[in-house]
């Protein structure tokens, strides 16, 4: 019978839930590394019981887990992330120069079809990544020596590379997102890289629709269709049909297009969910009111998804790797709050139960389909 | 035996207790308990001091003897009561927020 195994990263503590393919009974198991921030936790597609995380302290760095039995234990494996050559400044807030300095992964993506390959989105932004399960890290610095690499600046959260998307039918073409640069694509797994942002418009910068600097929260894609990528940024709701050569708003009717999530519908491409943020100084739902917008046009139209949402006095946010899909059909729906919830839907955003609702802050929910 | 005492946090990391007993050669030194600490549990390399340059993370302590030796040369040697395992050194994460 098919299951799904939940991997939650909390500021506190790794959990992971687990329910067979009803998705109602679920088993609460962690914290696993407590007391630690966990930034991501994701499993290998190509062997399920191959999961990594990324374990980070402001006292003691940064730690990379890896896991053979499916999150039961766990063992430390690599966390030498060193830059390649001469580091050089990126632009600080005040847009003076500020040295290029490691701080932690945000995010993990393992290969599609090897479980001992994965990728590392770091802060400050860099791509590194391990052939070897983790044990060793290599930075891909065809990224991070970008011409235009002097002038990102961080987002709220530090220049981070917080979104990693492999194109499932050519792993050599790999998108990233970085907070505040934007989107980049490498056609050469990783060796180069091309600013991907024609046709966002960012009013925090002098030109609004430069060609890097625009700050992207999400990007996300349905399997099937490698060339539409849909994107929160921090404010606008976008979409693009050929492969990030370009970009058109889909914000539509949405109350607020200010969010981090976004993802789509495993068995509906066009379906689309997002969770509407107040603001950018609000980082909480507006009215009080936890409501996932679901749009089954590829955008512009919006329906509020409010059944088993608290619908009063409710003021979390949900942040950028906090919402995910899985592979059964109807299509389960996952997120996290920074309130400590964890939200699931099993049948495609129509009704939403808490698995549990007194976690440590959420930062990021991954879901494993089990056969 | 040198005893050197761990933050919570890394007693798990490490798998241990709060209290891990170290043989060191030579001069008993920051550096030279660290080295040693580091063979015996590689999973705390990187969270003591940076990997590379060896300098102590900005929130990590060294405590003996009821002093603060942070700031001293990581190659000064240690009180004799460290190095006889009279006392242990202590590792501790810096106090922060409120």
């Amino acid at each position: 019978m098919s299951g799904v195994r939940v991997l939650v990263g909390t500021r506190k503590g790794a959990f992971v839930l687990t329910s067979d393919g009803s998705r109602k009974s679920w088993r609460i198991e962690g914290p696993h590394f407590a007391g630690w921030e966990i930034y991501h936790v994701k499993g290998s597609p190509a062997d399920p019981k191959r999961l990594y995380a990324s374990q980070s302290s402001g006292w003691f760095g940064q730690v990379l887990q890896r896991s053979n039995d499916g999150g039961k234990t766990w063992e430390a494996a690599g966390n030498d992330f060193q830059y390649e050559g001469t580091t050089g400044t990126h632009t600080w807030y005040d847009g003076s120069p500020h040295p290029w300095e490691f701080k932690r992964v945000w995010h993990i993506e393992p290969s599609l079809s090897d479980p001992e390959m994965i990728y590392a989105g770091v802060e400050d932004a860099a791509l590194f990544a391990s052939r070897d399960g983790g044990s060793t890290w290599a930075e891909m610095p065809g990224l991070r020596t970008h011409e235009t690499a002097p002038s990102w600046a961080p987002g709220a959260g530090g220049l981070c590379l917080h979104t990693i998307v492999i194109d499932p039918t050519n792993p050599d073409r790999v998108f990233i997102a970085i907070s505040a640069a934007g989107v980049f694509r490498s056609e050469d797994a990783g060796k180069s890289w091309q600013p991907a942002n024609r046709g966002l418009r960012s009013n925090t910068m002098p030109d609004e629709d430069a060609e890097v600097g625009h700050c992207v929260h999400r990007i996300a894609i349905h399997p099937s269709r490698p060339n539409t990528l849909f994107m929160q940024k921090h404010w606008d709701v976008m979409r693009s049909d050929d492969g990030a050569e370009s970009w058109r708003e889909i914000s539509g009717n949405l109350p607020t297009d200010f969010g981090f999530v976004i993802d789509v519908n495993s068995n509906e491409p066009d379906t689309v969910y997002v969770v509407p943020i107040t603001s950018d100084s609000h980082h909480f739902v507006s009215e009080g009111k936890l409501r996932v917008y679901r749009s089954k046009t590829g955008g512009d139209d919006w329906e509020a998804l409010t059944k088993g949402l608290p619908q009063k006095d409710c003021y979390v946010n949900v942040l950028r790797d906090a919402m995910t899909v899985d592979q059964l059909d109807p299509c389960g729906v996952y997120f996290g709050t920074s309130g400590g919830q964890v939200y699931a839907s099993a049948d495609g955003g129509d009704s939403w139960d808490a698995i549990v609702r007194d976690l440590p802050p959420v930062l990021s929910v991954e879901v494993q389909t089990l056969k | 035996m040198i005893q050197v005492v761990l933050p919570k946090n890394l007693q798990i990391l490490a798998g241990v207790g709060r209290i891990v007993e170290l043989h060191v050669s030579g001069p008993v030194t920051q550096r030279s308990i660290l080295d040693a600490l580091e063979e015996s549990y590689p999973a705390l390399l990187g969270t003591l001091r940076d990997r590379n340059t060896k300098k102590r993370r900005a929130m990590i302590r060294f405590f003996a003897c009821e002093e603060d030796l942070s700031a001293e040369s990581p190659d000064a040697e240690l009180p004799q009561e460290v190095a006889s395992g009279k006392e242990p050194f202590l590792i501790i994460g810096a106090i922060a927020g409120g």
